[in-house]
């Protein structure tokens, strides 16, 4: 049984685990490695090395295979010293070894303009509008949600417009938010609240709503008062859910990151992609975006070994 | 049918069983029932639960409800409890009237119902710290109480570290330690395996006759319903009506030995044939095994 590799919803060996999430990145390593360093896969572009006779070409300048050809072509006909090149992949995208370079250099190249900044301060920055954008919306989501799924009366007074919200594009608020609270980060925060908020009301109602109903009729056969109900048995009884909601929410939360900081004046690590884009510093362009990556999965999986700590009685979380 | 020269009516009580029913009859009443009706309406109109239901029981009585599926003995045992409303009728306990849940009705559900979030410990103090009870004296009174159901040492563990029974020792536990009139039950073994069960029997039948406490049990097993009962009301399904209410025969004190005395076996039959009514006899030769049947193994492949 345990030598079976698909044996229907059944969990695996821990090594076996290990070794398919490192494969589960490795594998789309594999295929990048692939494309950018075997030649005949993809490289529609050539990098010239030699220009020959021909009058607009530049050492290490990108141009088109068909261009390169009709010039080398044309260079045959008329008798005179044909370019040289070899082939190669579009400047947008870079070969890994210079994304893993650009990881380094990027946080020791110092600012192009004088009064730009570093890139762990842009990121600095960013973390900053997730982290408030993130708690004032959980200020007030999470009672909300907790209280809308343990009372109907909560449920059927604000689920209904927040269920209308929910769908407007958090985005489409950014021309009122500069509006409202000027070009710095209180628009940005705006933009990740607005995002974040009104799915949290709805799924942490619902996930309080899921709490079985014969542990609130235990505490009432026990004596328990309606009020003492929700701090006694509801908060406890749904903490360790609502956290793992919160987690996923905080991940939404990133992905409304980018545009949020588009807002305004650009600014985190939106700012600094932008900048390295314009530049066509593509390679600094995927680290940082894989420093979001890295940044997210790692807070993720700090919090997932928190919840064990805190709520040693959840069975899920222990089987994790 | 065989004569059988044992047989006795499910009736007959001994002077000893007799003696103690006189007794049993003079305590004061715990819980009263009168005409209790409960009406339901869905979307195929009204559906009655149960209907006029009456009966009383006795300051340190143990009563069975049992009945067909469908015959209410959940919504009944739930309406004591107050989680249910009623339509007309009444219930009294110590002749004051049910209005809701309350600490004066302990229940135990046959889901256990346990916090998994508290400890043992903090679930069965649960009912003294929400009813105020300082918490030095809660845990003082608490810790009898698990010895009582033999699980001290289990005190800190929570309740998915322990099988069924256990779970079920500490919910009659919790359910106690609040010191009820009266010990709802829904079926409360119903998810035990069948030696697990025995055992829960035996050591109920246990903590019954050592504590104060008047106990009300559903259980669809007739076998349980006898072993514990000193009376079973038996419920009738569609509406959800009195059928009977049995005096147990069975002397005390029982144990599961007993299971093949002519009381017993008496009380059974009666049960039997209230819940599993003689049908209508069906045509013989339409069930008779057939005298030649299809041979699906090898002719040489005999078993006798």
């Amino acid at each position: 049984m345990g030598s079976n590799w698909f044996a229907v919803r059944q969990e695996l060996t821990p090594e076996r685990r290990k070794i398919l999430a490192i494969a589960s990145f490795l594998l789309p390593l594999l295929v990048w490695a692939l494309v950018s360093y075997v030649p005949f896969i993809w490289h529609p572009m050539v990098k010239v090395t030699s220009p020959g006779d021909v009058e607009y070409f530049q050492v290490d300048m990108l141009v088109n295979k068909v261009t390169f050809e009709e010039e080398t072509a044309t260079m045959q006909e008329e008798g005179k010293q044909l370019p040289l090149g070899e082939p190669s992949n579009p400047i947008y995208l870079p070969p890994p070894h210079k994304v893993v370079e650009a990881l380094y250099t990027a946080f020791t190249t110092p600012p192009v303009q004088r009064d730009g900044l570093w890139l762990h301060q842009s990121l600095w920055q960013s973390i900053q509008v997730i982290f408030w954008g993130f708690v004032i919306s959980s200020l007030v989501g999470v009672p909300l949600g907790i209280l809308s799924g343990t009372y109907s009366a909560v449920s059927r007074l604000f689920e209904p417009f927040i269920e209308f919200f929910r769908y407007l594009p958090a985005p489409a608020f950014g021309a009122l938010a500069v509006a409202v609270l000027g070009i710095y980060d209180g628009p940005k925060i705006a933009i990740i609240v607005i995002g974040t908020f009104f799915q949290q009301v709805l799924i942490i109602s619902n996930t309080t709503r899921k709490l079985d109903y014969s542990l609130l009729e235990a505490a009432m056969t026990l004596g328990t008062s309606r009020w003492k109900l929700l701090r006694h048995v509801v908060i406890p009884g749904v903490l360790p859910e609502l956290y793992r909601d919160q987690r996923i929410l905080l991940g939404w939360a990133w992905t409304y990151l980018i545009v949020a900081e588009l807002i305004g004046t650009s600014s985190g690590i939106t700012w600094f992609i932008t900048q390295q884009a314009r530049y066509e510093h593509f390679e600094n362009v995927y680290a940082a975006i894989l420093i979001i990556g890295i940044i997210g999965l790692g807070t993720d999986m700090v919090l997932a070994r928190l919840g064990k700590r805190l709520f040693p009685w959840d069975k899920p979380a222990n089987k994790e | 049918m065989q004569a059988n020269t044992d047989q006795i009516s499910y009736l007959t009580q001994s002077e000893a069983v007799k003696a103690r029913f006189d007794k049993l009859k003079q305590r004061e009443v715990i819980l009263e029932v009168k005409n209790l009706t409960k009406v339901y309406h869905g979307a195929k109109g009204e559906t009655t639960a149960l209907k006029d239901v009456s009966f009383k029981t006795h300051r340190r009585e143990f009563v069975c409800v049992i009945g067909p599926s469908g015959c209410g003995k959940s919504t009944l045992i739930r309406t004591l409890a107050g989680l249910e409303s009623y339509t007309s009728g009444e219930v009294l306990l110590d002749g004051k009237p049910v209005t809701g849940p309350g600490r004066d009705r302990g229940m135990v559900f046959q889901g256990y119902t346990l916090f998994p979030w508290l400890s043992v410990k903090k679930n069965v103090m649960f009912g003294l710290e929400m009813n105020g009870m300082p918490s030095e004296e809660a845990s003082r009174e608490v810790a009898l109480w698990l010895e009582l159901v033999g699980l001290e040492k289990f005190a800190n563990a929570y309740p998915h570290e322990l099988s069924g029974g256990m779970k079920q020792r500490v919910a009659i536990a919790r359910a106690l330690v609040n010191q009820p009139r009266i010990l709802l039950m829904d079926e409360p073994f119903g998810a035990l395996d069948a030696q697990t069960r025995c055992k829960m029997q035996t050591h109920l039948l246990e903590i019954w006759r050592n504590i104060d406490i008047t106990i009300l049990f559903i259980t669809h097993d007739l076998d349980e319903a006898i072993l514990l009962a000193d009376r079973i009301l038996v419920l009738k399904a569609h509406p959800g009506e009195v059928q009977e209410l049995i005096e147990v025969s069975v002397p005390r004190p029982r144990s599961p030995d007993q299971l093949f005395t002519p009381e017993f076996i008496a009380t059974k039959a009666r049960l039997e044939e209230l819940i599993h009514p003689p049908t209508e006899p069906v045509d013989e030769d339409a069930v008779s095994v057939p005298s030649r049947m299809i041979r699906f193994v090898n002719v040489a492949d005999n078993v006798e």
